[in-house]
């Protein structure tokens, strides 16, 4: 299976590499993701729970960074075992700068097996969609608002264009802050 | 009382299968039962470097965990191929072991490791999650067709090659197509299938403290076979001290001819932990471990005149074993797919050449109609591209090459007995009005399809099979059949065969047979099957050998039977054996109303004495008692042939492929029970129309099954099927005193190339290859298009 994805990210190549090593941010940023532990500079371990179709799996696997090439590509590769089948995979990221910000680019290569490939494989592509859609939107989200907070709880939504899910949010960011505004200017006009 | 053989007797089966009480494996509880699980590798191939069982073990309800290097230990054996086959260059094939639990490595996604014993499935289920196991994944060999260049899967078998196998003549075949007009070619593969017998495999087994006898009630079609295998290669308890029964079984089509992991691991568990197991597959385990047949790879080539007369033939394929070798896995693509590589025809020089490869794929074994079906599926087809290439009708091109005279030598082994091939294809010709197909065509035409008519004509070698025969050829055992026939005192008779009926309607079509031989009435007569404690001995059933081979034991029994009456009847009627004619279940005397029925001379075997008088009814040297058994081995194979004539209608612009019409007339000889065999047509023929149109059993690059489910995994439904329009014609064998022939593969053997001879006449003589789904049929469609606009 094979899975390719871009992101554009309004901040300086340089902080969104120290983002994709810091393990509190992918920790965060990985699908239903409860334990991240950093085992070297490029190894973690990871234990993440997820649905994929009938299965509510807890995949345990390691982490490990490879071909890094400060600060514009690594690949991060990885496998994970579970109950209910395995995964193994490599995903390629590289960043560029491009418009102000940076452009994130993924190219993913994944196998899975056990019973997950077996009754799921129809599933398989799209909850991976979903899962890169949701580690790279989060993980974006997570940096872009340069603030981390420390317990976050992770819906998986199927978004289809990122982009213009990010320009909408961002939208509704600015008219709560208008709204805010408003309200906490006409709350001053009142007491006053 | 009216023959029954040939009337349409309702089967004695039907009540309790359609009220729901048949009694199935699954069914059989057993009081104080653990519940099986098995850990099966996710992986396609791995080397298992540690298995912890630590935590499963202290897991609620936990009784035990059995791994590899436990069944090592007792010595337990592993399965085994059933054929030793020899390659060209005379060595011996090269098997792997195959221990019932991985201990070192595993070869195909679902190889069992370990099994989880508990109080409930639940708990067996939840231990199992618990059981750790680290592998060293290694890269799985999937792709056949370069199986042979990738590294070597099992330690010792190298190229991953089995055997090298071929028979006949390649310098008789060289010579013929030197003097050819015209070379025909065709690259083919025939699609891996996944056999999907209704009632999963399941084992019950029941380990006696007392008799120390290990009960195994399973989901087989030869549970002798079965028991000698677990015995003798297994080990796990000797054959007076094992009991293995095959109640009702549903379905097997090959795919319970084998004794499995399962069978041999609870049976050894069953007596190590003192307490009955059950085990039951689910549906995907079935689909990850059942065999799984055909898969083959061929390329073949016909050698012909301008005029289409056939010079010569031949066949190379490669045939996929998957990860093992299994009781008929070595000997499906040879001895039953080689010899009819040539079809129904008179060809002068013919070789089949098969290199059989070990992949890590789950065991390829007999899947109804073993080989057949291969060997059919290419001959038909390239005959039918011999057809469009020189420009002569299908009909005409077979008629030209069939044989008219029997017996008659078949190129590469088979004595042929009987048939009428040109009677066949006739029939089937004005049964599916082939001369008015232009016109139906043209019909189809004007609302936008396209419409194509394919013919098979076909052969096959069934009835296996003459013990001398098959033993010289590699067989581990003689495939005779045994029968014993015992008169109760009262006059019921029950019939014990070592044959098994999992779908074959033994209980009444033996007892037809049985009731014609004694005159007794088919409700008087019980047939037993599937329990080795109950019957001597027998090889079971596949190749369709029950009637052909177990069928005539039961005659010879009933023979024997009404010999030992006569001679009673004889005493009884003071007269002498020449003067006595048995009829209709009553011993007549001669010209005189003295007589004895069969049901009175039974009586008189078990009570043979009177009141005030020391006399017997039995002749001198005979026995008290009725009960007579027969051992028959066949005198040659059985030849059922047919022709088959299909008609698709497709959708270009969806490429569905509509089934409009089916005709099928074939040859079993003597018809039994009309009901019955239409029904083994109508099966036979719904599993090849299967395979042609939907069913394909896939693996992706790393070994994973991705059709584990009938998510992925399309069997043909009602709807991809026309009345189905029957017709037979009957030359009798005359190798049994039946005159009876096979007839239980014979759809399955002539489906596939006849719907696929239709599809591609549909599509201008596109090739594609087997199933003909939507897409692949709809690009033809679309290349067509271009052709034909690029043509304008």
């Amino acid at each position: 299976m094979k899975l390719v994805g871009s992101y554009q990210i309004s901040l300086k190549k340089q902080k969104v590499w120290e983002a994709l090593n810091d393990p509190e941010i992918l920790k965060q940023s990985i699908p239903g993701c409860e334990e991240f532990k950093k085992n070297s500079e490029t190894e973690f371990e990871a234990t993440a729970t997820n649905k994929i179709g009938p299965f509510n799996a807890s995949f345990t696997g390691n982490i490990e960074l490879k071909e890094i090439n400060a600060p514009n590509s690594y690949i991060i590769e990885g496998s994970g075992n579970s109950p209910v089948g395995f995964a193994t995979g490599s995903a390629k990221v590289n960043l560029e700068d491009h418009e102000n910000g940076t452009k994130l680019t993924y190219e993913v290569n994944a196998n899975v097996g056990g019973k997950i490939a077996q009754v799921g494989s129809r599933l398989i592509d799209m909850t991976a969609k979903k899962m890169a859609d949701i580690f790279f939107g989060k993980f974006s989200e997570l940096i872009e608002d340069k603030k981390i907070p420390r317990e976050t709880e992770i819906k998986p939504k199927i978004e289809k264009d990122k982009k213009n899910l990010f320009n909408y949010k961002n939208k509704s960011k600015t008219i709560i802050y208008i709204t805010s505004a408003v309200l906490i200017a006409f709350a001053i006009y009142l007491v006053f | 009382m009216a023959s029954l053989v040939g009337s349409r007797v309702e089967r004695k089966e039907d009540k309790r299968f359609l009220t729901g009480k048949g009694r199935y494996t699954a069914d059989i509880n057993i009081v104080n039962q653990t519940y099986a699980i098995f850990i099966r590798s996710p992986h396609a191939r791995a080397k298992i470097k540690k298995i912890d069982i630590s935590k499963a073990l202290k897991s609620s309800g936990v009784v035990d965990i059995l791994t590899g290097e436990h069944i090592a230990k007792d010595k337990i054996g592993g399965l085994i191929a059933g054929w030793a086959i020899r390659s060209e260059d005379n060595s011996e094939m090269k098997c792997p072991a195959n221990p019932p639990l991985a201990k070192d490595n595993v070869n195909f996604v679902g190889d069992p490791i370990a099994v989880v014993l508990a109080e409930s499935l639940d708990e067996a289920k939840d231990a199992a999650e618990l059981v750790k196991i680290d592998y060293k994944i290694l890269e799985a060999v999937t792709n056949l067709g370069t199986s042979m260049e990738s590294e070597a899967i099992h330690e010792g078998i190298d190229k991953n090659l089995c055997y090298d196998w071929l028979l006949g003549d390649r310098q008789k075949v060289k010579e013929a197509f030197e003097k050819a007009d015209k070379i025909i070619k065709l690259d083919i593969t025939n699609n891996r299938l996944i056999p999907n017998a209704m009632e999963p495999r399941a084992c019950v087994i029941d380990y006696n403290t007392a008799s120390e006898e290990i009960t195994c009630y399973t989901t087989s079609q030869n549970p002798h076979l079965s028991r000698l295998i677990m015995s003798a290669f297994g080990g796990v308890a000797p054959e007076n001290k094992l009991r293995v029964v095959a109640p009702d079984v549903g379905g097997g089509f090959g795919s319970k001819i084998n004794l499995y992991n399962e069978e041999i691991v609870c049976s050894w568990a069953s007596k190590k932990i003192e307490r009955p197991i059950k085990w039951v597959a689910e549906r995907t385990e079935s689909f990850l471990t059942d065999t799984h047949g055909r898969d083959h790879i061929t390329h073949a080539e016909l050698a012909v005149t301008n005029d289409g007369k056939f010079l010569g033939f031949k066949n190379e394929t490669i045939a996929n074993l998957g990860a093992y070798a299994r009781v008929f896995g070595t000997v499906t693509p040879t001895y039953l797919f080689g010899p009819c590589a040539t079809g129904v025809y008179i060809m002068p020089a013919a070789y089949s050449n098969v290199k059989a490869v070990y992949t890590n794929t789950a065991p390829v074994d007999a899947y109804r109609g073993a080989g057949r079906p291969e060997a059919t599926y290419t001959i038909e087809r390239i005959v039918d591209k011999a057809a469009i290439e020189l420009g002569i009708d299908p009909i005409e091109i077979r008629m030209k090459n069939f044989p008219t005279e029997f017996p008659f030598k078949q190129t590469l082994v088979h004595q042929i007995d009987s048939g009428d091939y040109v009677a066949g294809l006739n029939k089937a010709k004005e049964m599916s009005d082939y001369d008015g197909f232009t016109a139906r065509k043209k019909e189809s035409e004007s609302r936008g399809k396209l419409r194509g008519i394919g013919v098979t004509t076909y052969f096959e070698a069934c009835g296996i099979a003459p013990s001398p025969v098959v033993m010289m050829l590699g067989c581990g055992v003689g495939l005779w059949e045994s029968a014993e026939v015992r008169f109760n005192p009262t006059g019921q008779v029950t019939i014990y065969t070592g044959s098994h009926s999992h779908g074959q309607s033994h209980q009444t079509t033996f007892a037809q047979i049985a009731a014609d031989e004694l005159g007794v009435p088919i409700e008087n007569i019980d047939i037993v099957h599937g329990d080795t404690d109950k019957g001597t001995f027998g090889m079971g059933t596949y190749g369709s050998r029950s009637l052909t081979v177990g069928g005539i034991a039961i005659v010879n029994a009933c023979k024997k039977i009404v010999a030992k009456g006569k001679r009673i009847a004889a005493k009884m009627l003071e007269v002498s054996e020449d003067e006595i004619d048995f009829n209709n279940g009553e011993y007549l005397v001669a010209k005189s109303n003295k007589k004895k029925t069969i049901g009175e001379v039974a009586f008189a075997s078990y009570l043979p004495g009177v009141r005030d008088e020391v006399k017997s009814p039995l002749p001198e040297g005979d026995e008290p008692g009725l009960i007579e058994s027969s051992f028959y081995d066949p005198a040659n194979f059985s030849f059922p042939a047919g022709s088959h004539i299909a008609e698709v209608e497709i959708d270009p612009e969806t490429g569905n492929v509509k089934l409009d019409k089916y005709t099928a007339v074939d040859d079993f000889g003597t018809i039994v029970n009309p009901i019955i065999v239409e029904g083994q047509v109508h099966g036979g023929l719904a599993q090849g129309i299967g395979q042609a149109l939907t069913e394909n059993a896939q693996y992706d690059d790393t070994g994973q099954l991705i059709t584990a489910s009938y998510m992925d995994y399309t069997m043909p439904r009602a709807d991809n099927f026309p009345e189905f329009n029957l017709g037979f014609t009957c030359t009798k064998a005359t190798t049994n005193p039946l005159g009876v022939k096979g007839c239980g593969e014979a759809g399955a053997i002539a489906a596939p190339p006849t719907v696929m001879n239709a599809v591609i006449n549909a599509l201008g003589g596109r090739e594609i290859d087997m199933p003909a789904t939507a897409e692949k049929v709809w690009e033809a469609c679309n290349e067509m298009k271009k052709t034909n606009s690029e043509a304008a």
